[in-house]
C-alpha cells in the first residue's frame, strides 16, 4: 500500500458517478413525463355544436370547448359598421401577430366568417381569465369615456372591441384567439373543426 | 463514538434510564445544545417572539391539515362539496377548517414579522447570510404552499387565481407554454390539476418546508442569535465557564417568556377563528363560496391579501414602464463603465449586458416582464447580505435617516398590497409603479446608500436594564 493515488480505481470511481447520474436522469423522465396532460384529456378536445338560431343581435352565448368559454355574439349592424374606425386604437388591427393559431376565414375586419357571428375563445390571452361583457357604449368604471362596446377583462384591465381586438397599451399582447369553426347549417355551428381537414 | 456511560450504582430509575438512552441516541447532548445550553442575547425584545410564533403556526397547520385530509377529497367533482361537507356535518370541522385558513394568514404575519426583524437590526450580516438564505427558501416555499393550498377549496377565486398564476409561467419565451401545460397536466387548469396540487399541498411542499426549518434552525444555532444592537455576544466571554457573558440559556429563560407570546398570539388568533374567521373578505375571499366555473371568471378577481404586493408589481409593467426600465438600465450601464472602476474586458462586459438586456427588455412583451418583475420582488431578497454595506448591522446605530428610508419601505409595502386588491385603475397603476421602482431601488442601491451618513458608535455591551 502506497499514498500514491490509484488512477485507474480513480476512473472507475467517475465512470460509476456517471453511470449513476444516467440512471438517475432516466429514472426522472417518467416521473416528469407523468405531469403532462393524460391520454383522457388529449381525447376530451373534441369538437362541439352550437345551435345559434335563439340568439338575437346584441346578444352573446357561450359554449364550452376544451374546457374554455367559447363565445358566440351576434354583432348588431352598428357594432360592424363601428369595427372599422377602431384600427387606430388598436394594438394589431389586422390580426398579424402569430402566437396564437388565426384560421384564414378569419383574416378580416370582423375576424369572422359571416360578419354578423363573431366567435371567439373568452379566454384573455394575457393570463387566461375570462374577460366580461361590455357592450353598453359610453364612459363606466375601467373603461375610457369613448368606449364603443366590447368586453372588458376584469382581472387586469385588457379591453377588446366587438371582435376580440385588444386596445393598445394593455396588458394582452394579442388580439382574443378564433377556434376553428364552421357552419353546418344556417344556424348549426361547429367549433373546433373547419373544411380544412 | 461517544465513550459508553455507566450509571452510578444504586442511581434513581429515570437516570439509568437516560443514561442508557444516551449511550444509545443523544437525547440529552441534543437538548444540551439546542435549549439547555444554547445561550442567546439577553436583550431580545418583543420582535423576536416572531420566529418561536411561526414554529407555532407550522404546527397548527400541519396538524389541522392531517384532520381535514381525513374529510376533503381532491376531485374537481367532488372538492367544493366536501370542503362545505367539512364546514357544516363533520362535528367540530368548521373549527378545523377555520383554524387552518386563518393559519394560513397568520402564517404571513408572523413571517412578514420575522423577516421586518431581521432587516431592522441586520441579523442576515456575516456570519448569518446562510440562516437568512434558508429563511427565503422557506418564505417561497411557504408561498408555493399557500397558492396550492388555495385552490383545493375549488371555489371561483381558487379556480380563476391558479389560472392566472399558471398562465404567468406561459409568458417564458420559447419553453413557457409547454411549461405551464405541464404544470396544469390539462388544456385548462382541471381535476388533474386539482390533484396533483392536492399532492405537493399535503406531501411534497411540506417536506421541503420541514427540511428547511431543520437547516435554518441548524444554521442559527450554530453561529447564535443577533440581538437588537446586533452586537456578537460570542466576543465576551465569562473566563470561567466560557459561556457569552449577555447570553443566558434558551432554556429556561427564553423557552419561558415565549409562552408569553404564544398566549397573545393565540388571543388574537383565536379571536379571528372565532369572530371574524373570513376577515372582511380578506383570509377567505366572498367570491370562493361560488364553486369554480370554467365558464365565467368573477368581476373582480385579487389574490389573498399576502401576495397582494407582488401582484401589484406584476401589473405595474405595462408598455411605458418598459420604456422606465430601459432607460434605468442605460443609466446603470453608463454609470458602472464611467464611474465604476472596472478592468476594461469588464467595462466591454458591462457594456454588452447593459445592450443585451436593453434588446431584451423591448424584444419580449411586457406581459413576460412583468412576470420577472414579480419573480424578481422575492428572489431579490436572497442577496441581502451582500448588498448592505452598513459598518454596522442594527439600525440603532445607523444614521438616523435610515429610520426614515425603512419606514418609506414599509408604506411603500403596504401601499402596494393595498392597490393589488384594488381592481385595476390608471393612478393606481401609475402609483403602483412609483412603487416598484421604490422596492428595487431600496434593495438594488443599498451597496451604496448604506454606506452613506453618520453612524453612531456601536457599544460594547448589549443594551440591557435588568428587570
Amino acid at each position: 500500500m502506497t499514498d500514491a493515488v490509484d488512477t485507474s480505481r480513480r476512473t472507475w470511481i467517475a465512470i460509476t458517478c456517471g453511470a449513476g447520474a444516467v440512471g438517475g436522469v432516466a429514472v426522472a423522465v417518467p416521473f416528469v413525463s407523468s405531469f403532462a396532460p393524460s391520454e383522457r384529456a388529449r381525447a376530451a378536445g373534441a369538437a362541439v355544436q352550437a345551435d345559434i338560431s335563439a340568439l338575437k343581435p346584441g346578444e352573446k352565448m357561450t359554449v364550452e370547448w376544451r374546457g374554455k368559454p367559447v363565445w358566440i355574439v351576434r354583432r348588431t349592424p352598428e357594432q360592424v359598421a363601428a369595427l372599422p374606425g377602431l384600427d387606430p386604437q388598436l394594438a394589431d388591427p389586422n390580426s398579424k401577430r402569430t402566437t396564437l393559431p388565426m384560421p384564414q376565414y378569419a383574416m378580416n375586419v370582423g375576424r369572422s366568417i359571416k360578419p354578423e357571428f363573431f366567435i371567439g375563445v373568452g379566454i384573455c390571452p394575457h393570463l387566461g381569465c375570462s374577460p366580461s361583457e361590455k357592450f353598453t357604449p359610453g364612459a363606466q368604471t375601467s373603461l375610457p369615456d369613448d368606449w364603443a362596446g366590447g368586453f372588458l377583462c376584469p382581472c387586469h384591465g385588457s379591453t377588446f372591441d366587438m371582435a376580440g381586438r385588444v386596445f393598445k397599451n394593455k396588458p394582452s399582447p394579442d388580439n382574443l384567439e378564433v377556434p376553428p369553426h364552421m357552419y353546418l347549417s344556417d344556424t348549426v355551428l361547429l367549433i373546433g373543426e373547419d373544411k380544412k381537414a | 463514538m461517544a465513550e459508553f456511560k455507566e450509571a452510578p450504582a444504586g442511581a434513581p430509575v429515570p437516570e439509568q434510564l437516560m443514561t442508557w438512552v444516551d449511550n444509545r441516541f443523544p437525547a440529552s447532548k441534543l437538548f444540551k445544545e439546542h435549549m439547555s445550553e444554547y445561550y442567546a442575547p439577553k436583550n431580545f425584545n418583543f420582535w423576536y417572539f416572531f420566529g418561536a410564533l411561526a414554529m407555532l403556526v407550522l404546527v397548527i397547520q400541519i396538524v389541522t391539515g392531517i384532520f381535514l385530509v381525513m374529510h376533503y377529497k381532491p376531485d374537481a367533482a367532488l372538492a367544493f362539496a366536501s370542503v362545505e361537507y367539512i364546514m357544516r356535518d363533520v362535528p367540530w370541522g368548521w373549527l378545523v377548517r377555520y383554524m387552518h385558513s386563518t393559519g394560513a394568514s397568520a402564517f404571513f404575519i408572523v413571517v412578514y414579522l420575522h423577516m421586518w426583524r431581521s432587516m431592522m437590526y441586520g441579523s442576515y450580516r456575516k456570519p448569518r447570510e446562510l440562516i437568512w438564505i434558508f429563511g427565503c427558501a422557506i418564505f417561497l416555499a411557504l408561498m408555493a404552499e399557500a397558492f396550492m393550498g388555495y385552490l383545493l377549496p375549488w371555489g371561483q377565486m381558487s379556480y380563476w387565481g391558479a389560472q392566472v398564476i399558471i398562465n404567468l409561467f406561459a409568458a417564458i419565451p420559447f419553453i413557457g407554454p409547454d411549461l405551464s401545460l405541464l404544470i396544469r397536466g390539462d388544456f385548462v387548469v382541471g381535476d388533474a390539476t386539482l390533484n396533483r396540487f392536492f399532492a405537493f399541498h399535503v406531501i411534497a411542499v411540506p417536506l421541503v418546508l420541514l427540511g428547511l426549518v431543520v437547516a435554518h434552525i441548524i444554521a442559527l444555532h450554530e453561529v447564535g442569535s443577533n440581538n437588537p444592537d446586533g452586537i456578537e455576544i460570542k466576543a465576551r466571554r465569562d473566563p470561567k465557564t466560557g459561556h457569552p457573558i449577555d447570553g443566558i440559556p434558551f432554556h429556561p429563560y427564553y423557552s419561558v417568556h415565549d409562552i408569553l407570546g404564544v398566549s397573545v398570539f393565540l388571543m388574537l388568533f383565536s379571536a379571528v377563528i372565532f369572530f371574524a374567521p373570513e376577515m372582511g373578505g380578506y383570509f377567505l375571499e366572498y367570491n370562493n363560496f361560488i364553486p369554480a366555473d370554467s365558464l365565467t371568471t368573477p368581476l373582480h378577481i385579487a389574490p389573498v391579501w399576502y401576495f397582494t404586493p407582488y401582484y401589484s408589481m406584476l401589473r405595474a409593467v405595462t408598455d411605458p414602464m418598459i420604456n422606465v426600465f430601459a432607460v434605468i438600465v442605460a443609466l446603470a450601464t453608463v454609470l458602472a463603465v464611467l464611474k465604476g472602476g472596472l478592468a476594461g474586458v469588464w467595462k466591454v462586459a458591462v457594456l454588452v449586458g447593459g445592450l443585451g438586456l436593453i434588446v431584451a427588455l423591448k424584444a419580449f412583451d411586457a406581459k413576460f416582464w412583468g412576470v420577472v418583475v414579480m419573480g424578481m420582488s422575492v428572489l431579490v431578497l436572497f442577496p441581502l447580505p451582500w448588498l448592505d454595506r452598513s459598518p454596522v448591522k442594527s439600525i440603532r446605530y445607523k444614521p438616523s435617516w435610515n429610520k426614515w428610508l425603512y419606514g418609506a419601505f414599509v408604506i411603500n409595502f403596504f401601499v402596494l398590497g393595498y392597490l393589488g386588491i384594488k381592481p385595476p385603475s390608471d393612478i393606481g397603476t401609475l402609483v403602483s409603479q412609483v412603487g416598484t421602482i421604490f422596492y428595487f431601488g431600496f434593495f438594488l442601491l443599498m451597496p451604496w446608500w448604506s454606506r452613506l451618513g453618520e453612524f453612531k458608535p456601536v457599544p460594547d455591551r448589549v443594551t440591557f436594564q435588568p428587570h
